[in-house]
């Protein structure tokens, strides 16, 4: 096998790990729209890092957890709806992200690799970003799931029980910061919340139990990064939207197949 | 002093003050919680009864007043509603397992204490109102608490099964022993199953024994003379000027 090819199959794969457990979480608190809204700024993290010169992970991750704080703290005055002040945030980050770019003149950047992704063109430093940041994500999720899954059924029971709401919530946008951040060079800045959703999706039709969803989406995801790049070699179409156009089509399968437990 | 410490109030409101947005939505409010005691709040919607019950449990800061609960109370807390995301699948096991490292012997214990032993399995999405219920005392008695927080308990339950569960609230009381503070929209409902009383529109209107309050004249001005008769819900008519410093506003 060639060595960009290992090195998209073991990045894809790597994500497809961290996306689809988290993604679960994403799903199940309703929270689509947030994350669709931390990956259109992470354009802006990407200018930032450029324009500050830290690595664009690090500038993605920065960006990501400030705009979920700005959005906490702008959704407690409770002026705007949610939905509002998301479409607010995702849409200006973008735009004030391609602004920034376009200051930065002696800037060469692959532009759409960072918005539909460049699978074929990480390198293998890429590759062990995406291998640390799984590991340490899906530990942390893992220490983190009860009070997490507690949360999510019920905040105030969960107080009362004795869980950190506030640390918890924090510690979550912390570990879908970091998602988006090491999975926009595969499927793309606009495409990233796909690999939240969709593996998530299919996976609610098999799965009987939390855990047992999480591992499913994983798979799920996996699957369709594998047959997105084969799709992707086959027909040379571009290797991001190809894994979203498998999983989708997983999708659809599960719809025939699946039954809700 | 031990023998001391099992006579001292569970909990022990003063004038809590609570406002939002120019709105008082608690103006002075105190109430304490002897131990065994079942203190029933009731009043109409946007009495601030539910607010009332989160500042007890320490979800909100209030604005004004004090909560001192006793050292080591331990709490149970039953929710007004739990919707749980039909993405999420739940059995009654894991839901109940949410609470922290119980084992099975227990689990199946407190569901039979509520007799709901054969929903173990069951997902949760798919219990009735009152099965529901039943599984959300169960976990709030999981930690054997001294104090059992119920927020509108039958909600969602028809008239009938309304009655069983009080009924069952009581037996747990006499059970574990703990106290409770329960939230009601209907006086006559808990009036059996209650030691006191505190009629609640933003203020205490009124409280003390349940026949007391049944017949007290700020009572009967919040939920119409109507109200001695045995009517469910009580709770539509306006309340907007039942009390002079009633702060609700729907």
């Amino acid at each position: 096998m060639e060595a960009f090819l290992l090195r998209a199959l073991l990045g894809g794969l790597g994500v497809a790990a961290i996306a689809g457990p988290l993604g679960c979480f994403v799903v199940w608190r309703r929270m689509a729209y947030f994350g669709a809204t931390l990956s259109h700024a992470a354009l802006l993290g990407v200018a930032l890092g450029f324009a500050l010169h830290v690595h664009v992970v690090a500038g993605v991750i920065g960006v990501s957890l400030l705009v979920s704080l700005l959005l906490v703290a702008l959704r407690r005055q409770q002026r705007l709806a949610g939905d509002t002040l998301m479409g607010i945030l995702a849409h200006s980050a973008l735009a004030f992200g391609l602004v920034v770019l376009a200051f930065m003149e002696d800037l060469r950047l692959d532009l759409m690799g960072y918005l539909f992704g460049d699978i074929l063109a990480i390198s293998w430093l890429d590759v062990g970003i995406i291998g640390a940041g799984g590991v340490v994500v899906l530990g942390l999720l893992a220490l983190l799931w009860r009070p997490l899954l507690s949360a999510t059924v019920h905040e105030d029971l969960a107080r009362v029980e004795g869980v950190n709401l506030a640390r918890t919530e924090l510690a979550f946008m912390l570990l879908l910061a970091v998602v988006i951040a090491v999975s926009m060079k595969i499927v793309g800045i606009l495409l990233v919340t796909s690999m939240l959703i969709i593996p998530a999706a299919v996976a609610r039709h098999f799965a009987r139990s939390p855990e047992q969803m999480a591992v499913f989406a994983a798979v799920a995801g996996m699957l369709a990064v594998l047959a997105g790049l084969g799709g992707s070699l086959y027909w040379d179409t571009p290797a991001g939207p190809s894994v979203v156009v498998a999983a989708t089509g997983l999708f659809a399968l599960s719809l025939l197949v699946g039954q809700r437990g | 002093m031990p023998s001391n410490d099992a006579d001292r109030p569970l909990v022990e409101a003063s004038e809590l003050v609570f406002a939002r947005q120019g709105r008082t939505i608690l103006d002075r409010v105190s109430l304490t919680v002897a131990p065994g005691e079942i203190l029933t709040l009731i009043g109409p919607n946007g009495a601030g009864k539910t607010t009332l019950v989160r500042i007890v449990l320490g979800l909100v800061a209030p604005d004004g007043g004090q909560v001192h609960l006793r050292p080591g109370l331990r709490v149970g807390y039953v929710p007004q509603k739990l919707a749980v995301d039909p993405t999420l699948p739940l059995t009654v096991r894991r839901f109940l397992r949410l609470a922290g490292r119980y084992n099975e012997a227990t689990l199946r214990e407190r569901l039979a204490e509520v007799g709901a032993e054969h929903l173990l399995e069951a997902s949760l999405g798919r219990l009735s109102g009152g099965e529901m219920q039943r599984v959300l005392l169960a976990r709030a008695i999981l930690p054997r608490p001294d104090l059992l927080v119920l927020d509108e308990p039958v909600q969602g339950v028809d008239v009938r099964g309304q009655r069983e569960l009080y009924e069952l609230i009581e037996r747990l009381r006499s059970r574990f022993g703990c106290g409770m503070l329960l939230i009601s929209h209907d006086l006559h409902l808990v009036m059996a199953a209650t030691d006191r009383v505190i009629c609640l529109s933003g203020h205490v209107c009124c409280s003390g024994q349940p026949e007391a309050v049944s017949r007290h004249p700020e009572y009967l001005r919040l939920f119409g003379t109507g109200a001695q008769a045995l009517a469910v819900y009580t709770h539509h008519h306006d309340h907007g000027d039942a009390c002079e410093t009633g702060g609700e506003g729907q």
